[in-house]
């Protein structure tokens, strides 16, 4: 197992009275892609900025590699973070911006210009050493923004939202490039977003968050495919998440239908919220599924459909390659292993799906 | 934005304010020139300009350079910090803060000035205070000091206002930034800090030192008519002695270097950004 580098224990933290971070406890492995994940206003980015230094936690403690640095100002922390809309010095040229930190730290002048030379390399921007940031494109300026941080050797960086600013398709190779550069420095990344894909896409662990709570860390697989409630399985990917009723191990009724599934240990006749993903949903001639029900929508998606199905009252999402025509009689078979059980939310915290983006 | 269909229809809506331009701006500068270029009897001469170099005229001008530094530095060391700590507010109040230090501006600035001279006269409100404590009363009013602290009291907002602005405008992720990469406080400032403020420096340096040098009010409120600016000076000459070639002429030298300090101004901007 990899070595734990930075714990955050129990955390607060309240802005004027609200509760941002409540008790919150996570660890972080050495030279891991970790990403904290939730709507806007989860409390994902004051965690960064507890772990960067530009906010102090109320309560609880940060231990950086066996060390308590809770109270330590960012300057004297080994690690860098890449700010939401660059942060770049407007006022010096790209070579002085990446040689800022190496400059306070004294290194000699050649070190300095070897090191940015490597760094531009590494970023894809070679000869960019004289320009100005302004005169560069978002993508560019993020870039520079990572290589100002990264020549520093920091132990761990602290990314937040850094692809928010940035269009779809640049936004798409920056995550293939940020992968890249983790695995290339070795070093550990903490990693802020609001979107599910770039988590997905990116991350060898995730960290779901909601309203100041953590709901589910995992790797993404996991995430995804055993979502532990009703707010991580609508905030990751699309799925149908229907109230239903435990009646015994592997066997749960939903909307009035029996249902074969894989689960145990929820106990007898007790309430339970189902997930099926969309593409789960497996769409066979009526009478030849579990319940049957009539197409009501159709949507093409490029690599499949999307169909709403009406069946015993609710409105199945469904994906598939297989086209079914608006008005169509269908049944709807879905495999045992597909059925996700999940406990019913204790607490009102949990069932804020609503407030999902 | 194209708001106008053609260029023609752009330049009839300018048309007013092109005017306007002619009437009260080039109209006067012209005839400043003319009058300054000539003589009496209306031939081409330097003698107007040169008359700068007498004793009495360069000691003023000499003096009205030197007040208008002192003041704008005094403004400059009382603004920053004040800027500083209103961007560091996160609150809204800040903009209660601004408003208060502008609010004197809404009154008329003779009247404000014709104010601290009845608080600074031999007998005004501050020595009667002073007398009534038993104290040592002061000689402020007719003093250099007192044509500074009238300047600083009149231009203090057109300084806090710009680097107010420009620290405002400073992202706080920059200030950040400059932390995580291992800058201390001090470093941050002079490296981050100082120069992205540096065009609201500028701009408050040029309103602060400009009408410092070019004031003839504050100079004879406060100052009475001991000391005489080269404000004072142009003012005599149109109003009492009736020579405009004269006043045109020591106006030509003061817009000379009026134009200097925006060139030297202008070339330490580019400078910065370079």
């Amino acid at each position: 197992m990899s070595k734990d580098l930075i714990t955050l224990e129990h955390i607060s933290k309240s802005y004027d009275g609200q509760l941002i971070l409540d008790d919150l406890s996570l660890s972080i492995y050495e030279n891991s892609f970790v990403t904290l994940l939730g709507p806007s206003g989860c409390g994902k980015t004051t965690t960064l900025r507890i772990i960067g230094g530009f906010e102090k936690p109320d309560q609880g403690r940060v231990i950086f590699d066996g060390q308590d640095i809770t109270n330590l100002a960012p300057n004297k922390r080994q690690l860098n973070t890449v700010f939401q809309k660059y942060a770049l010095f407007t006022h010096m040229t790209i070579a002085e911006n990446i040689a800022f930190g190496l400059k306070i730290k004294n290194k000699s002048d050649s070190y300095i210009k070897d090191k940015i030379k490597y760094a531009l390399k590494l970023v894809n921007l070679e000869g960019f050493e004289n320009r100005m940031p302004d005169s560069l494109s978002g993508g560019q300026q993020q870039r520079i923004a990572i290589a100002r941080a990264i020549v520093n050797e920091p132990k761990v960086l602290l990314l937040d939202e850094p692809l928010g600013a940035l269009d779809l398709k640049m936004r798409q190779d920056m995550q293939y490039e940020l992968k890249r550069l983790k695995d290339e420095l070795g070093i550990t990344f903490i990693y802020v977003t609001h979107d599910q894909e770039e988590a997905l896409t990116m991350s060898d662990h995730i960290v779901v968050m909601n309203q100041g709570y953590i709901q589910q860390e995992g790797s993404p697989e996991k995430i995804y495919n055993e979502p532990e409630n009703a707010f991580v399985a609508d905030f990751i990917g699309d799925s149908n998440i229907i109230r239903s009723t435990m009646i015994r191990d592997e066997l749960v009724e939903i909307l009035g239908a029996k249902f074969a599934c894989v689960d145990k240990g929820f106990g007898e006749n007790k309430p339970v919220d189902v997930v099926i993903r969309p593409e789960d949903v497996e769409l066979v001639a009526p009478d030849a599924g579990t319940i049957n029900g009539v197409v009501t929508g159709l949507t093409f998606k490029g690599v499949h459909y999307e169909m709403d199905v009406e069946a015993n009252g609710y409105e199945w999402l469904v994906h598939s390659t297989k086209l079914s025509e608006v008005g169509s009689n269908v049944g709807i078979k879905i495999d045992p292993f597909n059925i996700q059980i999940m406990n019913v939310p204790a607490s009102e915290d949990e069932e804020a799906i609503s407030e999902t983006v | 934005m194209k708001l106008f269909k053609s260029k023609r229809s752009a330049g009839l809506m300018a048309s007013p304010y092109i005017a306007w331009a002619i009437i009260f701006i080039v109209v006067p500068l012209c005839m400043v020139f003319y009058y300054g270029l000539t003589s009496a009897d209306g031939g081409f001469t330097f003698d107007n300009i040169a008359t700068i170099m007498k004793p009495g005229y360069i000691k003023a001008l000499k003096r009205s350079i030197v007040l208008a530094i002192i003041s704008t530095l005094v403004c400059f060391l009382l603004s920053y910090p004040l800027g500083m700590i209103l961007a560091s507010m996160k609150l809204k109040k800040n903009a209660y803060i601004v408003t208060l230090f502008i609010l004197p501006m809404w009154m008329n600035f003779l009247l404000r000035t014709l104010t601290w001279m009845t608080l600074l006269e031999g007998k005004g409100v501050i020595n009667t205070i002073l007398e009534f404590l038993h104290l040592p009363t002061l000689n402020i009013i007719n003093t250099n000091g007192a044509i500074v602290l009238g300047m600083v009291y009149n231009f203090l907002p057109f300084m806090i206002l710009p680097i107010y602005n420009a620290l405002n405008r400073i992202d706080e992720n920059v200030i950040n930034a400059a932390r995580d990469l291992g800058a201390g406080t001090v470093q941050t400032f002079l490296r981050i800090t100082l120069p992205l403020s540096m065009p609201g420096i500028l701009s408050g340096i040029t309103m602060v030192f400009i009408p410092a040098l070019t004031t003839f009010a504050i100079s004879t409120m406060l100052g009475g008519s001991k000391i005489l600016l080269i404000g004072n000076i142009i003012e005599q000459e149109f109003t009492q002695l009736y020579d405009w070639h004269l006043g045109s002429g020591l106006s030509i030298v003061l817009m000379i270097f009026i134009i200097l300090n925006m060139i030297i101004e202008n070339l330490s901007d580019n400078g910065g950004n370079n």
